[in-house]
């Protein structure tokens, strides 16, 4: 790495720190919100690009383990007065009744859940591929929710959770994201990740270069549940309810934006992409408010928003198909070779 | 010990009434996953592609349905003639702009840009139609009951199975004894080769998304029919549990479809009769259902084995 870059990088983290640091102190509560869940996204979109866009294993589970985070989190962080005023319907089990730990271990722990139920779903699921593989995941989220709703006296079933204590803010959202992004980044760049590539390349070929396909294939996946349930941990905790109805497949279909708009299999661009589409999500809130042009109202149409957004997604993917960012990563050296107009030297910028 | 006792106590809630009560239930609610089964079952087979937007088209078919009885008074059997023909060109419309661009992309855009259709169709109908349910209107020559023995029995119940009956047979004519179908099969089987056989491989695949599309319109209507209430969302748990039923069935066979529709439909039925505790998880059911299937047989019941060739 040259000397310049890393000067250039250390100053984008300053910037960035004194940004939420002043965004802290002066923002309002919706626009710290926003930001939270622009983290929280990041964390979400890049464990999903790990199973997805680096291995290349199309599943669509995340809601199901983000639902087992954010309950795991909520309940362990819950003051037992307010547990006892949510479980009116039927009382709450023992152990968790007067049991609250810390926030840091309770995140851990929703985290640590979530990847053991990953494993356990993705040891048999994972023999599947491609669009089987969309259909088994995708139900095994749904059996988790159908099981949340049903299981009233842990979870206090379709009622869900009220008064999480609001824990998130932005030093642990941004805090657990730039983990996340280190951490992803550190085992691609592994052999592991290597692996994970030539899985997602050609399977085939993988396996006959003496990868075991299995091993990788669950390694990638129970890693992208951790972080998914650490994800909805951080998400509980910074909305304050959750109910079962939340974590429905449009959530998995959320975060599957993200990673298709930024690229699947780029860090950076679905980095960049989780901030556009959270935010974009909140922006485009206008489209169902009714606008006033001066001399005509036009009266807003609620759910226009989620039309817009979905076209988006097929425009995206119909003529970009490789989003912001493909499968490259950001790099100083071609940011400033494009503000200067210079090609690229041939073959590279070595 | 244990067994004998669950066992008692399922004899006790299961009389030999209630058990045929059950089964004509299960019957008729297979009859419709096995209609909107076909419709997924065809578009695997030619296209190896799930057509998420599917669910959202036999949504669609209800709204229409609605629409035309109660805002035009058009008297039903127009309504359902002119309904699986708008939802049938809903379904080539739907073909023409999501998957037909991408035809030689990789499977993981189509997948995509087949999620994305699908909510696409499902805000649209929040936006146009509004998100509260409404009444579907059901004519009273399909409602009326009368009793065979102690059993009741819904008319609807005998029309739904004599319906998929008819439809599976005509179905299976067109494919096995025309030239389009026979241009669907060749298809299938192989893009290119039917391409320099002279088929056209757009018009072929467009048909077929406009024939699952009209099954799926029937399998709507009767749908309504059955369960009066109609709702933007509404066809997300039925087409995915239809998906499941193609799966069980073994994915791009018609008959497998219809079996793995009644299966699905029967043992979710009784599955709440039997062990009404477990109502809460009927959902699951399915799903459950699906992973066992893909987990001991991937292929289905009358799926062909497929080998991957290097």
């Amino acid at each position: 790495m040259k000397k310049r870059n890393i000067i250039l990088t250390l100053v984008a983290v300053l910037l960035a720190l004194l940004f939420l640091w002043f965004a802290k102190e002066n923002f309002d509560a919706y626009k710290v919100r926003i930001l939270n869940l622009c983290a929280i996204y990041t964390i979400l979109g890049l464990s999903m690009n790990l199973i997805n866009g680096f291995t290349g294993q199309f599943a669509l589970g995340h809601a199901g383990f983000m639902a087992i985070g954010a309950y795991t989190t909520a309940l362990l962080t819950m003051p037992v007065a307010v547990k006892q005023q949510n479980f009116f319907l039927a009382p709450i089990v023992e152990p968790l009744k007067d049991l609250t730990v810390p926030f840091f271990p309770a995140l851990l722990l929703g985290g640590i859940f979530a990847a053991v139920v990953g494993f356990l779903i993705g040891a048999p699921a994972l023999r599947l591929k491609g669009d089987y593989l969309a259909i088994a995941t995708l139900g095994f989220s749904e059996i988790i929710r159908i099981v949340i709703t049903n299981a009233q006296r842990v979870t206090n079933g379709a009622l869900g959770l009220k008064g999480i204590p609001n824990t998130t803010n932005l030093w642990w959202s941004y805090g657990t994201a730039v983990v996340t992004a280190v951490f992803i980044i550190l085992l691609i760049n592994s052999s592991y990740g290597r692996a994970f590539k030539a899985i997602r390349e050609d399977e085939i070929a993988a396996e006959s270069m003496g990868i075991s396909l299995f091993k990788h294939k669950v390694m990638a996946f129970t890693i992208g549940a951790f972080f998914a349930g650490v994800g909805g941990g951080l998400l509980g905790n910074l909305l304050g309810t959750i109910d079962p109805l939340m974590f429905r497949f449009f959530l998995t279909f959320n975060i599957l934006l993200i990673i298709v708009l930024g690229g699947m299999g780029s860090i950076t661009g679905t980095i960049i992409s989780a901030f556009i589409v959270t935010i974009g999500l909140e922006w485009l809130r206008f489209l169902d408010q009714s606008i006033n042009l001066g001399f005509v109202v036009i009266p807003g149409i609620s759910g226009l928003r989620m039309v817009v957004f979905s076209v988006l997604l097929m425009i995206v993917v119909l003529f970009f198909r490789h989003g912001i960012m493909g499968t490259n990563e950001f790099s100083w050296d071609k940011l400033i070779n494009r503000l200067n107009k210079r090609p690229l030297v041939k073959g590279g910028t070595k | 010990m244990a067994l004998k006792l669950f066992l008692q106590d399922i004899l006790d809630v299961m009389t030999p009434e209630m058990f045929l009560q059950h089964l004509t239930n299960g019957i008729s609610l297979g009859s419709l996953y096995a209609l909107v089964a076909i419709g997924y079952t065809m578009v695997y087979g030619i296209l190896r592609l799930i057509n998420f937007a599917h669910g959202d088209i036999f949504m669609m078919a209800t709204y229409f349905t609605f629409y035309s009885i109660v805002m035009f008074s058009i008297p039903w059997y127009v309504t359902f003639i002119l309904v699986i023909i708008m939802t049938g060109a809903l379904g080539m419309v739907v073909e023409a702009s999501a998957y037909r661009p991408l035809r030689d992309a990789p499977r993981i855009s189509i997948l995509i840009s087949a999620i994305g259709a699908s909510f696409l169709l499902e805000n649209l109908a929040i936006v146009i139609f509004g998100g509260r349910p409404k009444a579907f209107p059901a004519p009273e020559l399909f409602t009326k009951v009368f009793m065979v023995g102690s059993v009741s029995v819904q008319r609807l119940t005998i029309i739904i199975p004599v319906v998929a009956v008819v439809l599976l047979f005509a179905l299976l004519y067109l494919i096995n004894n025309t030239k389009s179908g026979m241009a669907m099969r060749a298809v299938s089987k192989d893009h290119e080769t039917a391409r320099l056989m002279g088929v056209d491989i757009d018009r072929t695949i467009s048909l077929t998304f406009g024939i699952g599309s009209m099954l799926a319109a029937v399998g709507g209507m009767m749908w309504g029919l059955k369960f009066p209430q109609i709702a933007p969302l509404m066809g997300v748990i039925p087409g995915l549990k239809c998906f499941i039923a193609a799966v069980v069935g073994g994915i791009g066979n018609i008959k497998g479809a219809v079996i793995g529709g009644f299966i699905l439909g029967i043992g979710e039925i009784m599955l709440v009769a039997l062990l009404p505790s477990l109502t809460g998880y009927r959902d699951a059911f399915a799903f459950i259902l699906l992973i066992m299937i893909l987990l001991f047989k991937p292929t289905g019941i009358m799926g062909e084995k497929i080998t991957e060739k290097v």
